[in-house]
């Protein structure tokens, strides 16, 4: 059989290295290139996603297994279900728009060259994270994966770059480091020998309480500064607010995912006693996201820190829906994180037009655009209105599964949960006001309307929210099967205790 | 008493026999050869000849190696998988020197004074450069002290190992003073390096003496035996041990006896630096994990607090001082001390893994090393008139660098990546089997505040990245820092730098390798 992940992942890899290769003279077509590779990547993922077998959306396919460094215990182990196909999707989607919607960026072709070849070397480790099913290979991913999107952010960006990776980087590491830990003492409870770090070999253990537990944090700890969470969430304006447009929308809406996946498919499935253990505090800590992000981001001035606070209040749901361990809210949960994935990508994008016009991200800059650029101003609303769970769009389905579904377990979670859907209407609303209604300054009169290239980066992302916001059952499909195993291993541990 | 002379089996002696005797030769050469030019020539290729040869021969006894190893000498020396995979890391750490020794810059200078005899600023020192003198000593110098950690990572006797010591000790005291530029520097950190290493040998062969006195045995072997079978805790003996185990941590530079690594470090002709700070360390730590696996290993327990107290200050002290440095060779230095203490984390789970944790760890941070320092080598002051001069290691004049040449910044910033253990590196293998061997003992504390001492490190890590890659050029710098091009200290960057990336991702071949290196022959006591 074709082996579709490890041609996904290594793909944009060697792509990165061509464009690096590239001769001075055939750098000026560097964008085109890259283009083509992640366009090549897309239909090769969606021949995968047409091949996939939804009847059995949980098991995992595609598998490959070679041995790597037999001699610790790891291997190449891939292999996707129906969440780890939802988040490939997402990052093979969303990175040739990156691309299309950062293309005049740079006039300096080297420069240019540069960001390509590290945004086709993010989406390797993105796609290598969501199909690895070996916890050393998906750890060595999640790490490594820091070190291009660290460059991503201190080479290209604005004046706080510097000070802005430097952040990101530390809060990653902490998170990463500690996780080693975990990761070796995890291997030292498991099978051990050649295989030792393969997931399923790592499945079903049986710890001693208090290992677990102090495992689970360990892993945990890092997925939390990843999908950013209160109290470690706040790298993610800095960065929102310094690094390009492009670079921000894949981190907020590809890769802290890898922090709610992590999540759902390690900390659940490993350790699943802990979990449970753990599941109300955690709980607490979403909630407080929630909230905290809706009402930052209503405070914001700047226009990309907003959207980035009001990821932080969209993961908050994400997590809850998570650790509420019932078969609607991960269903839910896993559902939203393509969707939000969708919604803040486009949202971002569309933010970094705003900016591209104005040279400022800042609120007050702007107002009564409306008059000029009416298609901006409706393609803004229209993924303002995704961001504020409007029913109709994608986003709305499946934060409604979540609070539904966690509503039986922890009702006074989800009742403060939900105060966040008026919270989002007033800073998407309140944004939106300021930013296209009222007088038109004389220095925004000639300000351009969306080009064809604007427009293919961002009405694509609306029309899979609007298909996937009235059928929604295309996408659920294929993450019912792997939410209820998830749910299963955690409950099926409770019953036997 | 009757002397009986042991029958010495040369054969399992003989890389440590080529390096001595090509050392020797060189020796010789400076005396034959008149012109410096053909001199240095020839040295160069005598030195990598004899280096290459001995790690030719060294693989193939790993290859032919009979059962566990030779006994040589009576237990003086062991020849076993583990002594030769040191000294094939020695040995390769030891050709990239020579490479960095036999580098010169695009104006023709080696980084070594031509005439080290002469006073700094004096008319002798004007007149020898004039004459196109050459200081090709450097070579045989630096083949003896490859020698000595040869023979250190074999010895397995206190008092041969002191020999071994001196060997490999003296001829890097001089190889420190040599330095062509800032040669008050440089000779300050050689007294230095000296003075304090005159006081560890002390302290070592003083430890060794009590040892005998305790045990009445100069062999690891005899001593381990001893110990095991009267279960003693002799104050005595424990101070022995301490005082020896001391003298080795001077050589691998940990906290408290590191204090020579950042003077030695910053004024060593960056080439001697190089080799210095990867072979020396390595060499050390094999001596260390010798003595501690065989000689001391059932006083574990009561060594262990010795272990995690300089694992634990080390890793602190070199962090912390590392981040307020604004020279690239001390900042490098201070980290040399914390990995110091993360080579020390191996040690401290007292399981077998550590026999192959520590020399991962130590290949993988020495090829980063070397390369780091080669780095160093090539970025250069440029004065007035548009001429190479000195290094630049001053952190501000790093700035921009990644402009200048993307090449060497690329490299420093993969080695400095490797340095802080980002997986797909080198030194991302290193630590995590450190780590492991020290979960496996249950020493998982030890690793949880290694842990955070590898956050903090980052920070200073990432702060020469950020001035090379993300900070312009100062404005009116432009013309103030150039990058050399020697085609050999090119080289070594080239090859560490593939080093790094192989064994980062495919490590698997060496890791098998250092695995079957796990086993230490101990010989027969008395």
């Amino acid at each position: 059989m074709f082996p579709f992940l490890t041609v996904l992942v290594a793909l944009p890899a060697v792509g990165a290295g061509v464009l690096w290769a590239l001769p001075a003279s055939a750098r000026s077509r560097v964008r085109e290139i890259a283009l083509g590779i992640t366009a090549i990547e897309l239909i090769l993922a969606a021949v995968m996603f047409l091949q996939f077998d939804r009847a059995s959306a949980g098991s995992f396919q595609f598998s490959e297994l070679y041995s790597w460094i037999p001699q610790i215990g790891t291997s190449w182990a891939l292999g996707v279900n129906g969440i780890g196909l939802s988040m490939v999707l997402l990052a093979v989607i969303l990175t040739p728009l990156a691309i299309l919607a950062g293309w005049r960026e740079d006039r300096d072709v080297k420069k240019r060259t540069n960001y390509l070849a590290l945004i086709l070397l993010s989406q390797a480790f993105m796609v290598g994270i969501f199909v690895a099913r070996d916890v050393f290979l998906f750890y060595a991913l999640f790490e490594a994966m820091l070190i291009p999107l660290y460059f991503l952010i201190g080479m290209f960006g604005g004046l706080q770059r510097r000070y802005a990776a430097v952040k990101f980087l530390i809060f990653s590491l902490v998170g990463g480091l500690i996780m080693l830990i975990g990761v070796i003492a995890l291997y030292f409870q498991g099978p051990g020998g050649s295989q030792g770090f393969l997931t399923d070999n790592l499945t079903g253990l049986d710890f001693s309480t208090t290992t677990e537990r102090l495992i689970f944090l360990a892993f945990f700890l890092a997925f939390a500064i990843k999908a950013p969470m209160f109290p470690v969430h706040t790298w993610l304006p800095d960065v929102a607010e310094s690094a390009r447009v492009g670079t921000t929308a894949l981190l907020v809406a590809v890769l802290d995912k890898v922090g709610t996946f992590g999540m759902l498919t390690l900390c659940l499935v490993l350790f699943p006693d802990a979990a449970r253990w753990a599941a109300p505090v955690i709980i607490v800590f979403a909630v407080i996201s929630v909230l905290y992000g809706a009402l930052l981001a209503i405070g914001q001035e700047n226009m990309l820190r907003l959207v980035a606070f009001t990821s932080i209040s969209h993961f908050g749901i994400m997590v809850l829906g998570i650790f509420a361990f019932q078969q609607t809210s991960i269903e839910g949960a896993s559902l939203y994180m393509f969707n939000h994935g969708l919604s803040t990508g486009a949202l971002f994008f569309v933010v970094g037009f705003l900016v591209v016009r104005r040279g400022s991200a800042n609120i007050s800059d702007f107002g009564g655009l409306q008059k000029v650029v009416p298609v901006l101003a409706g393609t803004f609303l229209i993924i303002g209105m995704s961001a504020l769970s409007l029913p109709g769009l994608s986003p709305f389905i499946s934060e409604i599964l979540v609070l539904v579904g966690a509503w039986g377990v922890v009702p006074v979670a989800v009742a403060f949960a939900t105060v966040t859907v008026v919270l989002a209407a007033i800073y998407i609303l309140w944004m939106y006001q300021r930013v296209f209604t009222g007088p038109t300054p004389k220095t925004l009169e000639k300000t351009r309307e969306l080009t064809l290239r604007e427009r293919l980066v961002a009405w694509p992302l609306i029309g899979l929210m609007l298909i996937l916001g009235f059928f929604p059952a295309i996408a659920i499909n294929y993450l019912r099967e792997p939410a209820q195993d998830i749910v299963s291993i955690v409950n099926a541990q409770e019953a036997g205790q | 008493m009757t002397f009986v002379t042991p029958t010495i089996q040369w054969a399992p002696l003989l890389p440590m026999l080529i390096v001595f005797g090509a050392a020797s030769l060189g020796v010789l050469l400076e005396a034959i050869i008149r012109t410096p030019a053909t001199r240095r020539v020839v040295q160069f290729v005598v030195s990598v000849a004899a280096l290459l040869g001995a790690s030719g021969v060294a693989i193939l006894q790993w290859a032919t190696l009979d059962g566990a190893g030779t006994v040589v000498m009576k237990d003086m020396i062991t020849v076993d998988r583990q002594s030769l995979l040191w000294q094939i890391i020695i040995l390769l750490m030891g050709i990239f020197g020579v490479m960095l020794f036999a580098s010169r810059t695009s104006a023709g200078e080696s980084g070594f004074t031509p005439l080290g005899a002469s006073v700094p600023g004096s008319q002798d020192e004007t007149i020898a450069r004039r004459k196109g003198f050459e200081l090709t000593e450097i070579f045989s110098l630096g083949l003896f002290a490859v020698g000595g950690m040869m023979l250190f990572t074999a010895v397995t006797d206190f008092i041969f190992l002191f020999v071994a010591l001196e060997v490999l000790s003296l001829p890097l005291y001089i190889m420190v003073a040599v330095s062509r530029r800032r040669r008050l520097l440089s000779h300050e950190a050689s007294l230095k390096y000296f003075l304090l290493g005159a006081f560890s040998s002390a302290f070592y062969i003083f430890g060794a003496a009590l040892l005998y006195g305790a045990t009445g045995e100069s062999s690891y072997a005899g001593v381990a035996q001893v110990i095991q079978v009267t279960a003693t805790t002799d104050p005595m003996l424990l101070t022995g041990a301490v005082m020896v185990i001391g003298g080795l941590l001077f050589k691998l530079g940990a906290v408290p006896f590191h204090s020579w690594t950042p003077d030695a470090y910053q004024g060593a002709p960056t080439s001697v630096t190089a080799f210095m700070a990867a072979a020396t360390k390595a060499a050390a730590a094999a001596a260390l994990l010798r003595i501690v696996y065989t000689a001391f290993y059932t006083l574990g327990w009561e060594l262990s607090w010795l272990i995690w107290a300089t694992a634990i200050a080390s890793m602190l002290l070199g962090t912390v001082a590392a981040l307020v440095q604004t020279d690239v060779k001390r900042m490098l230095a201070y980290s040399a001390i914390a990995h110091a203490g993360f080579i020390l984390v191996a040690f401290a789970g007292f399981v077998p893994q550590a026999l192959s944790a520590v020399p991962v760890y130590l290949l993988t941070y020495g090829v980063a090393t070397v390369g780091a320092f080669a780095v160093v080598t090539q970025v250069r002051e440029r004065t007035e008139d548009g001429s190479i001069g000195g290094e630049a290691t001053r952190l501000g004049q790093w700035a921009g660098l990644g402009k200048r040449s993307p090449f060497l910044a690329g490299a420093m910033a993969l080695f400095l990546l490797s340095f802080a253990g980002i997986p797909l590196t080198a030194g991302f293998i290193g630590k995590f089997e450190a780590f492991r061997a020290a979960i496996d003992g249950g020493a998982w504390p030890l690793v949880f505040i290694a842990v955070i001492a590898a956050i903090a490190s980052v920070f200073f890590y990432v702060r020469l990245i950020v001035l090379m890659f993300f900070t312009d050029v100062p404005e009116g710098a432009e013309g103030t820092i150039g990058v050399d091009y020697s085609p050999l200290a090119r080289a070594v960057v080239v090859l560490t730098a593939i080093l790094v990336i192989v064994l980062g991702i495919l490590p698997g071949w060496f890791l098998d390798a250092a695995n079957d290196a796990a086993v230490l022959l101990v010989g027969a006591a008395g």
